[in-house]
């Protein structure tokens, strides 16, 4: 009986087991690739709501005071949170929509520039191109294409 | 007032976190210990943690007759440094340092030296600049605020040394500690990534290697510093004194 119980609890504890590792409030949205590293001791709830608050106020702390020490670093977050392609093994960069800042970003359509100067990879990868730094990245809305065709027009005229 | 005033940090939702830990923690480390000794806790060093120090003011001193003809180990080395490289068009390209001749025109003596941003005391990029994104930091480095550049070049006109470049293409492979990028305004930040962490300028530390030794790096505001040193025992002179803008970039031998 002992026994049978003890088998019992186990198979609850092992059924029970992904749905106390999926923390409280996280059900409905995108999956997010998997982090190395130590996970924030601010908890992912924290994270997910006021990461753009902390980096906006540590990048202040290092360009105006120079305070280097800091926990928001943009470049520190790829240390821990880069996507790499399954095929070749490389880091993606930001004009993936793999991209880690991504995933989130597309599903509620928020755009950032940051990736303009910023690195979107780790240090020391060879970023294939510049395409995902361009500042009229209205990605493929037709907006963005009337433009393009709009420029490209000018250019070809111009030529003659 | 600087842009930060601005942002409130929202409280956590639970105990102590690492940003508090790693501040208190510190905090008491620097207290515990005798005045003139610091020693920080966490892998930092003093210089680090410290960040801008008011009661300083970077300057750079540059012995022209000491300047090579033909060498060009400071530009590479703030190149290699800073990632400013570039490609495409040679007439767009970035130069955050340059080496300009000049020619006497009576005897035809030829001077080569370097120029960058000479982080004025009263710098006319900031003046101008409409966002406050052109500003000085406490400790006398000019800079760009990319978060708040506009681009819209007024400090490019401002300025007499002709110092700033704007980033006419998308630049992909930036250095992690100098970001850059299309739409922007960038010049020599006297490596304030390096000067923050108790380092030398790249360029500095290019010429020294190349065993020229025209650049000398410090304190102007401490007279036992090797710089103030050398100014106190010969002349030297500011680019564009006219303009009374008290350069930290000084020019001895010109
Ligand atoms: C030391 C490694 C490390 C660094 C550096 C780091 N993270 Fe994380 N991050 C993690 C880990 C681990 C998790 C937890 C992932 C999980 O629970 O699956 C996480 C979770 C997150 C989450 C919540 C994800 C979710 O599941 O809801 C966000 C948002 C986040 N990080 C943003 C950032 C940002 C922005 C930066 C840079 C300022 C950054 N992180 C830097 C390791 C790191
Ligand atoms: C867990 C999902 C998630 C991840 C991962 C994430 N973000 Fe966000 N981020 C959001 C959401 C949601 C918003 C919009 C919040 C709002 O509008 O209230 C946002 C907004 C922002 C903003 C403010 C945008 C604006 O226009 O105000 C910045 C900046 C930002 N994120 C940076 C980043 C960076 C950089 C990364 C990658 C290191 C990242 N985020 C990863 C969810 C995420
Ligand atoms: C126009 C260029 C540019 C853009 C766009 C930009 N940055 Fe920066 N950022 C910089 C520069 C330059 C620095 C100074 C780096 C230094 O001194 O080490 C910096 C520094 C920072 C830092 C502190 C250094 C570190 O550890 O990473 C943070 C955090 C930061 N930026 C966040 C952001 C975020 C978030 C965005 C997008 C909302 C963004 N930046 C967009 C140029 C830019």
């Amino acid at each position: 009986m002992k026994r049978l119980l003890t088998i019992v609890s186990l198979l609850f504890a092992v059924l029970a087991l992904p749905v106390v590792a999926q923390d409280s409030g996280w059900r409905y949205g995108p999956t997010l690739s998997e982090a190395s590293g130590d996970p924030h001791p601010e908890g992912n709830e924290y994270m997910r709501k006021f990461h753009m608050e902390l980096m906006k106020h540590d990048r202040d702390m290092t360009l105006r005071d120079g305070e280097r020490e800091i926990d928001a670093s943009l470049k520190q977050c790829f240390d821990c949170h880069t996507v790499k392609d399954e095929r070749t093994g490389d880091p993606v960069t930001y004009d993936d929509e793999r991209h880690f800042c991504r995933t989130c970003h597309d599903f509620v359509s928020v755009k950032v520039d940051c990736f303009t100067c910023h690195r979107s990879t780790p240090e020391g990868f060879n970023e294939p191109s510049p395409l995902h730094a361009r500042l009229l990245d209205l990605g493929a809305s037709p907006e963005f294409e009337m433009v393009e065709s709009f420029i490209t027009s000018l250019e070809t005229s111009s030529d003659q | 007032m600087s842009p930060k005033d601005n942002f409130v940090l929202p409280d956590l939702p639970e105990n102590p976190s690492r940003r508090n830990f790693f501040k208190s923690g510190a905090a008491a480390v620097t207290l515990t210990l005798a005045p003139g000794i610091t020693v920080m806790a966490f892998g930092g060093t003093a210089a680090s943690a410290a960040g801008a120090d008011a009661g300083k003011r970077w300057g750079l001193l540059i012995d022209v007759n000491k300047c090579a003809k033909d060498c060009t180990a400071c530009v590479t080395a703030c190149k290699d440094e800073n990632g400013w490289a570039g490609y495409g068009d040679p007439e767009q390209n970035s130069q955050w340092i340059r080496k300009v001749t000049m020619r006497n025109k009576a005897t035809g003596h030829e001077t080569e030296m370097p120029v960058m941003c000479q982080h004025c005391e009263d710098p006319p990029c900031v003046d101008v600049c409409p966002t406050g994104a052109s500003f000085k930091r406490v400790d006398g480095i000019v800079l760009v605020d990319k978060h708040t550049c506009i681009g819209c070049r007024y400090c490019m006109m401002a300025c007499p040394f002709k110092a700033r470049s704007f980033v006419h293409e998308p630049v992909n492979n930036q250095k992690p500690h100098a970001p850059r990028g299309q739409g922007t305004v960038e010049s020599c930040t006297l490596c304030v990534h390096r000067v923050d962490k108790g380092q030398i300028p790249a360029c500095v530390e290019a010429c020294d290697a190349t065993g020229h030794g025209a650049m000398v790096f410090g304190d102007l505001n401490d007279p036992a510093s090797d710089i103030s040193k050398a100014l106190a025992s010969y002349p030297s002179v500011a680019l564009r004194p006219d303009l009374d803008l008290n350069p930290g970039v000084r020019y001895a031998n010109l």
